[in-house]
């Protein structure tokens, strides 16, 4: 097995290739306006450093957001298109699931918080708990400003960007977690592969497109 | 040309998400999803709905162009999408998706400009481009006449519109007339019930505007005139006549358009038009360049209305061209370009 994962839902542009039992290699750039260009190099590059072809690719595994849209897509339609060129799956892992296993190393706390760059001075958020080694989600995604939160879950051991941008509402950031290592998805696409896990692949937006209809605009 | 090269197209600019598989200079498929009905709730193209469409798109139209045109994906020898311009969360969409298909499938890659495209389509309808070729290109999105001596490396701008785009006009009109988005199919056929009574503005046709802008266009004015003619009958109380209205604004774009177009034949010494994007759909415009071209002794070149709007099979057409005459392929680090400008051909 050698899983292709990828994820441009956070800042960074992400890009693992994993071995069954070989430390994976991981090619990252942190950009949040060069989804477009950067990702199909760091494929490359990644699947050079591993010694692989694009050939070998038996499994693609995808963060499906959520995430600035543009970004977001850039890696959902990379995913996708490689996936039908291969003839080999693809998978969905919701990118907050990511960072809040990467969070787990970070904090002895049972619970914590994921909170991403929404833009538009809102946060992507989902709470998540401890079990076992991995990190299981409390709520579902959602999208809102970061002040709106329900006080107990605003003082949460805190993953993503969201505290640096909102410092006052998200007060207990857990260091260094900021953005999607694809090293960590590709373990878990591996883990929910064995297990059968459904993994859909369908980008999480978490909002309507910004326009109004004209039958709405002849309401206002 | 069976050995020719097999060249699948992306193209995402707009609202259409189109995939086509061009061998050589043949055309073998070209599939287009379009999110067209979804935008008509919004009175016109939301670029947000456009990139949502074209993700869910992706994957099953470049099957059914496989499948349709009967060639397996690993068959194909190169990929070329437009790099730009037009929306860019829309092209992002498709630079993306080319990337991918072309590092999988270990082929080049050929970032290519929409305007070119529009102009290379038609080598799969007609047989090769003359050199030079003079193009106008009208649609929703441009207005442009084009000297384009080679269309893989050399295309000149010899105008465009200073304001709306042609196609813009015919949506706007249709919002005042209260026709349907998109607005250009629906004049046209309101148009053929009605009279040419009204004589509206020719924007950039009289006087010092010649000497400054021979061959740009200018249709905000039509559209202003038009919108203030229907607003006094309304406020007279008295119908509209909606057909007339329709047939004597678009009288007033074609006038213009294919006045300008034989000028600039003429001017720089080339013996044929060739006209492209969605506007060249309508009738009225196809029949009076068809009149003025023949007066003037020009070969009119007008592909398929089908070629005409934005699909994958130009973008395809292109990339073919660029591969016949050794163009340097795209690196994999490409940009979708918003704003391409119309002399870039490739990037
Ligand atoms: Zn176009």
């Amino acid at each position: 097995m050698l899983i292709l994962a990828l994820d441009t839902a956070t800042s960074a542009i992400a890009v693992a290739v994993a071995r069954d039992d070989v430390a994976p290699v991981v090619a990252v750039e942190v950009d949040p306006r060069a989804h477009t260009e950067r990702l199909a190099p760091l494929v490359a590059r990644a699947l050079g450093e591993a010694g692989a072809t694009p050939a070998d690719v038996t499994d693609v595994v995808v963060g499906t957001g959520p995430g600035p849209f543009t970004g977001l897509r850039v890696g959902m339609v990379t995913a996708v298109t490689t996936g039908l060129a291969l003839g080999v799956p693809v998978h969905g892992v919701c990118t907050l699931d990511v960072l809040a296993e990467q969070g787990l190393g970070a904090t002895d706390a049972d619970e914590l918080l994921v909170a991403t760059d929404a833009r538009r001075r809102e946060v992507y958020w989902a709470r998540y708990a401890r079990d076992g080694d991995t990190a299981r989600p409390v709520t579902e995604p959602a999208v809102g400003p970061a002040g709106d939160l329900p006080d107990e879950v605003r003082a949460l051991p805190t993953v993503g960007r969201g505290p640096l941008l909102y410092p006052d509402a998200l007060t207990a950031p857990l260091d260094g977690v900021l953005d999607t290592d694809p090293a960590v998805l590709a373990r878990i696409g591996a883990r929910r592969l064995a297990a059968g896990t459904p993994m859909p692949v369908e980008p999480l937006y978490l909002r309507r497109p910004d326009a109004l209809t004209t039958a709405e605009r002849d309401l206002r | 040309m069976a050995d020719a090269p097999l060249v699948l197209g992306v193209e995402t600019s707009c609202d259409e998400t189109g995939i086509g598989l061009v061998r050589g200079e043949t055309l073998l498929f070209d599939a287009i999803a379009s999110s067209v009905d979804e935008h008509a709730r919004f009175g016109g193209v939301v670029p947000e709905v456009a990139s949502r469409a074209h993700l869910e798109a992706m994957v099953p139209t470049i099957e059914r162009a496989c499948r349709e045109a009967g060639v397996a994906l690993r068959d194909v020898d190169a990929v070329a999408v437009t790099s730009g311009p037009g929306l860019a969360g829309a092209l992002m969409v498709g630079v993306a998706a080319a990337k991918a298909l072309a590092l999988s499938l270990g082929v080049p890659l050929y970032g290519v400009n929409h305007l070119a495209s529009h102009v290379a389509v038609d080598i799969v309808e007609h047989g090769p481009l003359p050199e030079p070729t003079l193009a106008m290109l009208v649609s929703g999105g441009h207005s442009s006449l084009l000297l384009v001596p080679d269309v893989t490396h050399d295309v000149r701008s010899l105008g465009s519109t200073i304001d709306d785009a042609a196609g813009e006009a015919f949506d706007k009109v249709a919002r005042v007339l209260g026709l349907p988005f998109p607005g250009g199919p629906h004049i046209d056929r309101a148009a053929r019930e009605g009279q040419v009574v009204i004589d509206f503005p020719r924007g950039l046709t009289t006087g010092r505007d010649v000497e400054r802008h021979r061959f740009d266009f200018s249709f905000s004015g039509l559209k202003t005139a038009v919108s203030r003619w229907v607003q006094a009958r309304e406020a007279a109380g008295e119908p509209v006549p909606v057909a007339d209205v329709a047939a004597s604004f678009q009288e007033a774009v074609t006038d213009v358009l294919t006045r300008k177009a034989v000028d600039a034949c003429r001017t720089h010494g080339v013996g044929h038009l060739q006209i492209g994007g969605g506007v060249a759909a309508n009738s009225r415009l196809r029949a009076m360049a068809q009149e003025r071209c023949d007066a003037a002794g020009l070969e009119l070149r007008v592909p398929a209305p089908k070629l005409c709007t934005d699909n994958g099979a130009m973008v395809a057409a292109l990339g073919a061209q660029m591969v016949l005459r050794g163009r340097p392929a795209s690196d994999l680090g490409i940009r979708a370009d918003s704003s391409m400008p119309v002399t870039e051909v490739s990037v």
